[in-house]
């Protein structure tokens, strides 16, 4: 990747160039594991979106006084101040989804996607940039959560955000709600995504 | 012997029940990046072990004689990803000074263990599960790296010989590897039954 970056180059990179779960395969442990419905992905995605844009920032605001062998240590305490404020919000506000979360909120401090963003984008870029760049990552996150959790809750449970709308007489696949079901759906749907981008790996 | 039996009953729970990359999801990255071969795949088990047992004792350790009783909770974050930072770099230096060929040879995966969402998992699970005393914690977080060496030296094994299968092109590379993993875990699923 050049060293700066357009805002143009920002949005559709995480839109759909470097789309963060399906093209860079990074950050599979929270995707595999909150997408067994779709409240909590959607949850854990604007989490993960508020994470990434602050400590974008702040990455961003101290990138020439970091030292290199000390880079990722420095991340990696960024991001944890702003998973804790995360988890503190979820815990206060939204209890019940925070137990349903459990400890994958404090697992979002090694999400290899935004230590990723911060050594690609934040640390050689611009606060305006960066923060651009973390925004479009966050969405296409959040996105690529949402349809995985959709898929799976359809069929696991003939539900979406607990509404039923499969016909009466369909019957769950339960296996969709185990591990089993999310890792085969997350590699059916890397399939498809290389699929249509006709990429070869 | 109450104990032993408990502690043994740990162990097999965390290696083949409550494995953490099969039901768990945790350290997926380094699942689909070193499964390769199984020389690289069995070395890197080896140094997440090491780490994993280091961090998760240490961990415990902290929070309960530390976090808990000054009411630091809050900090449990912070504290944890140090303490996990600290390990990694004992190991780099460890082998940087006396296995420089294994050193080489992992380059960058070494300081990624840091990011593995294995051991800060770990970390965290050890307090969802309420582990109160200290020789199960240790037990667990031990068990918790044989796990990961369990799993990603099977991946290995299949994933030499799915070189030599026709796979269609699409879902070469991380698709395939995630769907053989997928049925991994159903083999797994087996063991549940195992210990109430």
């Amino acid at each position: 990747m050049a060293n700066t970056m357009t805002a143009k180059q920002a949005i559709t990179g995480g839109l759909w160039t470097e789309l963060p779960v399906l093209r860079l395969v990074l950050g599979m442990c929270p995707t595999l594991a909150v997408t067994a419905s779709v409240k909590p992905a959607l949850t854990m995605g604007l989490s993960v979106l508020f994470v990434l844009f602050c400590s974008n920032i702040v990455v961003s605001l101290m990138r020439n006084l970091l030292k290199p062998h000390l880079r990722i240590l420095m991340f990696t305490l960024t991001i944890a101040t702003f998973v804790t404020i995360a988890d503190l919000f979820l815990k206060a506000f939204m209890p019940q989804m925070s137990e349903v979360l459990g400890p994958y909120v404090g697992l979002i401090i090694v999400n290899c996607i935004i230590i990723a963003r911060a050594e690609a984008c934040a640390s050689k870029n611009g606060i305006f940039i960066s923060a651009i760049d973390a925004i479009s990552m966050g969405i296409g996150f959040t996105i690529v959560l949402c349809i995985l959790a959709s898929i799976r809750e359809v069929l696991s449970a003939g539900t979406i955000f607990g509404v039923h709308i499969m016909w009466k007489s369909f019957v769950p696949w339960t296996a969709m709600s185990l591990p089993v079901g999310a890792f085969i759906t997350l590699g059916l749907m890397l399939g498809c995504a290389n699929l249509l981008t006709g990429k070869k790996s | 012997m109450e104990k032993i039996y408990t502690l043994s009953l740990a162990f097999i729970s965390i290696v083949v029940i409550n494995n953490l990359v099969l039901t768990k999801f945790l350290g997926i990255c380094p699942y689909l990046g070193v499964s390769g071969r199984i020389d690289m795949a069995f070395g890197m088990g080896l140094a997440v072990t090491f780490v994993i047992t280091l961090a998760g004792s240490m961990t415990w350790l902290i929070d309960h004689l530390i976090l808990v009783p000054k009411g630091l909770e809050i900090t449990r974050y912070v504290c944890y990803i140090l303490v996990i930072a600290g390990a990694v770099q004992l190991v780099e230096m460890y082998l940087r000074k006396f296995f420089p060929p294994l050193y080489e040879s992992f380059g960058i995966f070494l300081p990624l263990i840091t990011t593995n969402c294995a051991i800060l998992g770990l970390c965290l699970f050890l307090n969802v599960w309420a582990t109160d005393n200290f020789p199960e914690a240790a037990v667990l977080s031990f068990g918790a790296g044989i796990g990961f060496t369990l799993a990603i030296c099977i991946m290995a094994g299949i994933r030499e010989q799915l070189n030599f299968s026709d796979v269609p092109k699409a879902l070469r590379g991380a698709p395939i590897t995630l769907i053989t993993a997928g049925i991994l875990t159903m083999a797994f699923m087996g063991f549940a039954g195992m210990i109430k």
